[in-house]
């Protein structure tokens, strides 16, 4: 892909386990997140680094925005919501500093 | 998740609760005048840097609840980007009066 | 069908577009011509690069490598666009594009977003009950297919690639095109040869 360059390789290799953060930035005051409420604390899966991308946390208060890698995580669904069929599964594009090796 | 997080916050509704039992409607249209010339505002501020999409979004969540479900997808975007061009200096908040 | 805006939400749009037009930022020439250019970008393109790649080897590595080069080879407009990636289906994995945070959408390649994808009811449920919501669709998947749910929350805007259905061998890259909807290339439907 043709994702823009890049100012640090990815932290994480495809197929890493990693946890999202629970992290509720939310409760701190102003702020934009991109990380959906249902999988902060959760396991997933790297599925592939996208590319580094300008932090959009601070993008949206027109701050300096460094650029952060950016992975297509996998989660299964049946844990997240206690109900769901077995094998299906949800990918969610986070950020790096979102995530941490499970 | 037996139980949604009370942390979380208002636009980011994956999942939750108050929809579970909402048909999703096929509403097929495209927008109407005023949701394309919203739109296209929109594009023309990004354009000339006057705004990212992410304060965009930002405005948006910042809309108060129950103003956040009762306007419409295009009128939300207005309140952002009025709001945004207010908050940057860029219009007076009278230019709105 | 969308409720239309309120009397003071077109008030406040002649008020926003009137102070930037003052101050030279706006002008109603520019927002015909943006809109305009919005106007033109359709599912159409998206439709015509599915039977590409699926009729020509070539065209489908350089869909699965760089969906805006792709894009742009089938005359789309993707200048200054997100990237645009591409999820392939398989026999045993369908995947549903939704953007529960607000509403992310290849709107470069597809044009405006549908009503639906916009809704509350869309974004909350597709990602936890997939498969009521094909089903509201009139989609059934065979027991054994894997549905990904891809939650559109960052740099990317997805369209699905789908499988060239059964009973279309031989047949034109038009005559395919025909066959692949917008549903199809955000996933809450598949083609059909009928």
């Amino acid at each position: 892909m043709s994702a823009a360059p890049e100012t640090a390789a990815p932290r994480f290799a495809p197929g890493t386990r990693v946890r999202v953060k629970d992290d509720w930035p939310e409760t701190r005051g102003p702020c934009h997140i991109r990380t959906p409420h249902y999988v902060r604390g959760r396991m997933g899966q790297v599925v592939r680094p996208l590319g580094a991308f300008p932090n959009p946390e601070d993008l949206a208060f027109a701050r300096p925005a460094p650029r952060r890698q950016l992975y297509h995580v996998l989660f299964d669904q049946p844990p997240i919501w206690d109900e769901g069929k077995a094998g299906d599964t949800v990918m969610v594009e986070i950020f790096e500093h979102w995530l941490e090796e499970a | 998740m037996t139980e949604e997080s009370p942390n979380r916050a208002l636009h980011d509704i994956g999942g939750i609760a108050r929809f579970r039992c909402t048909p999703v409607e096929h509403d097929e249209a495209p927008p109407d005048a005023f949701g394309k010339k919203v739109d296209a505002i929109r594009q023309i501020l990004a354009q000339k840097k006057m705004m990212t999409v992410d304060e965009l979004r930002r405005g948006i969540e910042s809309i108060p609840e129950d103003e956040y479900f009762a306007l419409g997808y295009y009128e939300r975007w207005l309140r952002s980007i009025a709001a945004l061009m207010v908050e940057k200096g860029v219009i007076r908040q009278e230019d709105l009066a | 069908m969308a409720a239309p805006p309120s009397g003071a939400s077109l008030a406040l749009l002649d008020k926003l577009v009137a102070a930037l037009n003052a101050r030279g930022l706006v002008n109603e020439a520019e927002i015909a011509e943006r809109q305009a250019i919005t106007d033109r970008a359709s599912p159409e393109i998206g439709a015509r690069m599915v039977a590409r790649a699926w009729t020509d080897p070539d065209y489908y590595a350089l869909l699965m490598r760089d969906g805006k080069a792709a894009a742009e080879a089938m005359g789309a407009s993707m200048a200054g666009a997100p990237e645009l990636g591409v999820l392939e289906n398989t026999p045993k994995q369908h995947h549903l594009v939704v953007c529960t945070l607000c509403s992310c959408y290849p709107r470069a390649l597809l044009g405006y977003p549908p009503g639906w994808y916009k809704s509350f009811a869309y974004r909350s449920r597709a990602v936890r009950e997939p498969r009521a919501v094909l089903a509201e669709w009139g989609t059934q998947l065979a027991d054994d297919v894997e549905i990904r749910v891809v939650d559109s929350t960052a740099d990317y805007r997805w369209m699905v690639l789908p499988m060239r259905p059964a009973g279309t061998e031989g047949w034109s890259e038009e005559k395919l095109a025909a066959i692949v909807t917008r549903d199809a290339l955000v996933g809450v439907a598949v083609p059909r040869a009928a």
